[in-house]
């Protein structure tokens, strides 16, 4: 990647967070933690990565993506709206009785959402199951998948993980946001997910841990993903929970919190300044 | 019952290539291996693993396969029920549950693994259809409705041994109860393979003593004939149901939350009164959960007494 691609999706990453911040700030109130230490992973993906049609959000030639972590909705909103899936004026309807956006990914509300999600350690059983019928008719495009680290205390995860190494899913690259916080506190005081590397390297899968913040290597875990024959990757993505996100940032406090219009309006000037 | 389930399920896939058969380590129990060995690219065995079986079920689903994922009921129910819940009904896919061994079929695997909730959980789930097959002839209709339907369904399935209560030209529809005898003084209203039979019988026992009783096959038990019981509350003016189940929940809560506001008429129900399961032969079982032909006249006679 070169330097002024690195550039561009900083910027489209800025841009992502000012969005899904206004969109959150809109009822004074969101899941800005998990859902700004995910920007980065969906702005590559969206802008370097996956084959979609905003235009046909159904394609069946596309990749698809499962948002495991529902509650990082309003990110991926963010982006699929700057896409074109669906008017950017939608972002302020977030939550709003009616609203196309809930709080939680929803597959038949939001036009390039693919697995509704919500209720923690399901997603990844979900994307096993759409990279085995992808792979049942042949196609050859993939399925991504983005767990929480709490939620990978969710034991499903673990059942998914052995059924998608079982059947040699190459088609599967799962990441784990890896912010190192939950709703009660950090992980390692809540529950312990070390070591997680090699958690996921003894059920079978091929694992990398990056910097999940470096478009740069991001890219480098997805081709090497690409390149690892007969096993389903996971990339373990080093992140800050609130990243970007001037009074969330690196706080316990930032899973589902009040937004003031003060905090908010200092968050958005001091992303735009950066620019 | 298991043998029509996995040869319907061959005859679909035949026909279309969607149709997928998953298994948590009961392929053996189900009889899906020969499902396995004509379809091996459609055949999923996820392990002991329910919460996954039905994560994936609605993964392939969402991709437009038909996924049918088998189970004790005690795991399709009460061990992934928020996966069939979320993954499966909330996100409007369309994967087929089935639950075997209903109630006291599950004789020695015993309490732990006897279902006599499944049925009332899955009727919590808004716009789900639960079916129950009472035969061999009913459980290949069904099965093959449940592969036209567009949705999420649970199937209770019986898998061992089999009779035949239909003829072989029987039509079915979803959500439409089978008059099988029709009386004018009480009406059994049964679901299942154990309970479809003791009602007929009832009826004959029933028939002995000048008492002229009805018996509806709810096969489906969601969406509830309601038309049907209407009219046989209106006729016979006293209702038994006859369940392999809680008689909370089930069959018999929902003729009862039905009539009360449709149609008030005596019902008493018949099938497990607020206990769990245990271990027994099927006819230690019947005799201790009272689902016999005896109870079930012994309660029309009772209900018949109730009658305005």
């Amino acid at each position: 990647m070169d330097q002024a691609h690195v550039e561009k999706l900083k910027d489209i990453a800025r841009d992502v967070r000012v969005l899904a911040l206004s969109s959150m700030g809109h009822l004074g109130v969101g899941h800005v933690g998990g859902a700004m230490s995910v920007v980065d992973i969906l702005t590559y993906l969206y802008y370097t990565e996956m084959h979609i049609d905003p235009k046909n959000p159904r394609d069946e030639q596309r990749d698809r993506l499962v948002l495991s972590k529902g509650h990082a909705g309003p990110a991926l909103y963010a982006v699929l709206a700057r896409k074109g899936f669906f008017p950017i004026e939608w972002l302020d309807t977030l939550n709003v009785g009616g609203t196309h956006l809930p709080s939680h990914c929803d597959r038949n509300q939001t036009p390039g959402i693919d697995m509704t999600t919500g209720s923690l350690g399901q997603g990844l059983s979900a994307a096993v199951g759409i990279a085995l019928a992808m792979r049942m008719d042949g196609r050859t495009r993939r399925t991504f998948a983005i767990i929480g680290d709490g939620e990978s205390q969710e034991g499903q995860n673990w059942e998914a993980a052995m059924c998608a190494s079982q059947y040699g899913l190459d088609n599967l690259i799962a990441f784990t946001d890896y912010n190192k916080m939950q709703i009660d506190g950090t992980i390692s005081d809540v529950m312990e997910l070390e070591d997680l590397t090699a958690r996921w390297a003894a059920f079978g899968w091929h694992v990398q841990k990056i910097d999940g913040h470096d478009f740069e290597a991001i890219e480098g875990a997805i081709e090497s993903a690409k390149q690892t024959p007969g096993k389903p990757s996971m990339i373990i993505l080093d992140t800050i929970k609130g990243k970007g996100c001037s009074f969330a940032e690196g706080k316990l406090s930032s899973h589902n919190m009040p937004i003031s219009q003060e905090q908010l309006n200092e968050a958005l000037a001091a992303l735009k300044e950066v620019k | 019952m298991r043998e029509v389930y996995a040869q319907t399920l061959i005859s679909l896939a035949a026909e279309n290539s969607n149709i997928c058969v998953l298994e948590a380590d009961l392929m053996g129990a189900t009889g899906t291996k020969v499902f396995k060995e004509k379809f091996p690219g459609q055949f999923i065995n996820v392990g002991v693993a329910e919460a996954n079986l039905v994560g994936v079920a609605a993964g392939l689903s969402s991709e437009g396969k038909i996924p049918f994922a088998a189970t004790f009921g005690t795991f399709a129910s009460r061990r992934a029920f928020d996966q069939f819940f979320l993954s499966a009904n909330y996100a409007k896919l369309n994967v087929k549950l089935v639950g075997t061994d209903p109630g006291v079929t599950a004789q020695f695997n015993g309490g732990t693994h006897m279902p006599f909730e499944d049925t009332g959980m899955m009727r919590l789930i808004p716009g789900l259809t639960i079916v129950e097959p009472c035969d061999t002839v009913s459980c290949e209709r069904l099965i093959r409705l449940a592969a036209q339907h567009p949705g999420s369904m649970y199937i209770r399935l019986h898998r061992k041994g089999s009779q035949k209560i239909y003829d072989e030209n029987a039509e079915f529809t979803l959500g439409k109860g089978m008059v099988l005898r029709d009386g004018s003084d009480v009406t059994l209203i049964a679901s299942g393979f154990v309970m479809v039979p003791e009602a007929l019988k009832a009826a004959g026992i029933l028939k002995e003593e000048g008492i002229d009783a009805a018996v509806i096959d709810m096969h489906t038990v969601k969406p509830l004939d309601g038309e049907l019981v209407l009219s046989y509350a209106k006729k016979t003016g006293a209702i038994v149901t006859c369940e392999n189940h809680q008689v909370t929940g089930g069959l018999g809560g929902a003729v009862a939350e039905y009539l009360s506001s449709e149609y008030p008429v005596p019902v008493s129900r018949i099938g497990a009164q607020d206990v769990f399961g245990q271990v027994g032969t099927l006819d230690f079982l019947m005799k201790e959960y009272r689902l016999l032909a005896t109870d079930i006249a012994e309660a029309a006679r009772a209900v018949i007494k109730k009658k305005h």
